[in-house]
């Protein structure tokens, strides 16, 4: 009997798909969970360092380091951190939602942008726009990525950022809030803000450095910078995994009930054919 | 009673130490120093080796770190270590750093494994609707 041909294989193929989906649900969440312990590790120090560089920008320091200096801003630089890969629900897209309304912004007041990319995603649709120059790109760097694995994205930008090529430096990347809610998020990294309300201390004072202010700067700003970033990456991967395990589990949730409908409508069908069979062969009867 | 200070050691990996003491020595790049409570602020770079926390006449702890920064406010002491490990387990380090290469290297391969098979799944069903075509037409 050939009745439903075509819903059996749907059935079937539909099936084959749920299997995919339910097996990447349960990756993701496995995965989620190492990614969201990397990233709880990092924040204590990525605290601590956002909040030397608050005091330092509180401080009155006789020597002034570039990148505590505000300039006029006619060229920004903008990091942007995405995922590797996709099918994680809309994760990256409300990521370049937020930096186009950004990019949109700085275009109406005529600055120019240079953009930075980690992650593939970003790269291949920050390639596409004309209004924003791609001067670097990282990606493929796995579930665990190292520091040194975006070192050389972050020196582009520093030292444009020295050369005055760019006057401000933002980073756009995923906050993971809960599992169920990632936020986009823009921040401003230089020059370091300075218009905080004064510290504890207030009124005018300055660190002793050793050996001298402009090493300890360098070296201290280099390393906030590091900082900031990598825990933009480490929590984008968190967030990555718990999108992706959310949508998985939304397409397993629809190919479950898309497969109960077919599987109605098969069977009404196949009643039909079995009933009309049977109507053929009694009203052959009746006529004999 | 006498003065403490907040002490605060993290390493990229994780918060070593938190709490009050009242003396910190810390291997700065210009020599050892050591910070007493409401020391002027003061932020230096640190060489590789001993950071000793002296939470009072008895208790001491020891940490190793192999540089970083260390940050001075009159209550709040704040040493940003590249890595941290209890000097204690110092002889440890060593393996330990091993096995975490290791199991990164475990998680790795999971990773891949767990994306092929995917695939690999994929593969069959794709072959599986195939042959149940086939079977189909010559069926009928």
């Amino acid at each position: 009997m050939a009745v439903g041909k075509e819903i059996r294989t749907k059935i079937a193929s539909i099936k084959n798909t749920q299997k995919i989906t339910r097996a990447m649900e349960m990756v993701a969440a496995s995965k989620m969970r190492k990614t969201k312990d990397r990233m709880q590790a990092t924040r204590p120090y990525a605290k601590k360092m956002a909040q030397i560089i608050k005091h330092l920008a509180q401080a009155n320091p006789e020597y002034k380091h570039p990148f505590l200096v505000k300039r006029d801003v006619k060229r920004v630089g903008l990091i942007v951190v995405s995922s590797d890969r996709g099918l994680c629900g809309g994760l990256n897209s409300n990521l370049f939602r937020k930096s186009l309304g950004l990019l949109t912004q700085w275009q109406q007041d005529g600055v120019e942008v240079d953009v930075c990319t980690i992650g593939t995603k970003a790269a291949s649709f920050f390639s596409g726009l004309k209004h924003a120059k791609l001067v670097g790109q990282a990606g493929k760097l796995g579930d665990a990525p190292h520091l040194s694995d975006i070192i050389g994205i972050i020196k582009i930008m520093l030292d444009a950022f020295a050369e005055n090529r760019i006057d401000e430096l933002h980073v756009i990347s995923n906050e993971f809030v809960n599992t169920m809610t990632q936020r986009p998020t823009a921040e401003k990294l230089l020059p370091v803000a300075a218009d905080e309300i004064a510290g504890e201390l207030g009124g005018h004072w300055d660190y002793l450095y050793e050996p001298d202010a402009k090493e300890v700067l360098d070296h201290l700003l280099t390393r906030y910078i590091e900082a900031i970033v990598y825990q933009g990456l480490v929590e984008n991967n968190a967030c990555e995994q718990a999108a992706r395990m959310v949508a998985m589990k939304g397409a397993s949730d629809n190919a479950g009930k898309l497969i109960k409908e077919l599987q109605l409508v098969y069977n009404k069908a196949r009643q039909a054919a079995i009933t009309q069979e049977i109507s053929e062969i009694v009203a052959g009867a009746a006529a004999v | 009673m006498t003065m403490t200070v907040h002490v605060d050691i993290v390493s990229a990996e994780k918060e070593i130490f938190s709490g009050l003491a009242e003396m910190l020595f810390a291997p700065a790049e210009l020599g050892e120093v050591g910070i007493s409570p409401r020391h002027a602020p003061f932020i230096t770079k640190l060489n590789p080796g001993e950071v000793r926390v002296k939470v009072s006449d008895k208790e001491q702890y020891p940490f190793f770190i192999s540089g970083g920064i260390l940050e001075v406010q009159p209550h709040l002491v704040t040493v940003l270590a590249d890595t941290a490990i209890r000097a204690k387990d110092i002889d440890e380090a060593a393996a330990m750093e091993a096995k975490a290469r290791a199991e990164e290297a475990l998680a790795d391969r999971s990773g891949k494994i767990d994306y092929e098979s995917a695939h690999a799944q994929l593969l069959q069903a794709i072959m599986q609707l195939r042959t149940l075509d086939r079977l189909r037409k010559r069926g009928e």
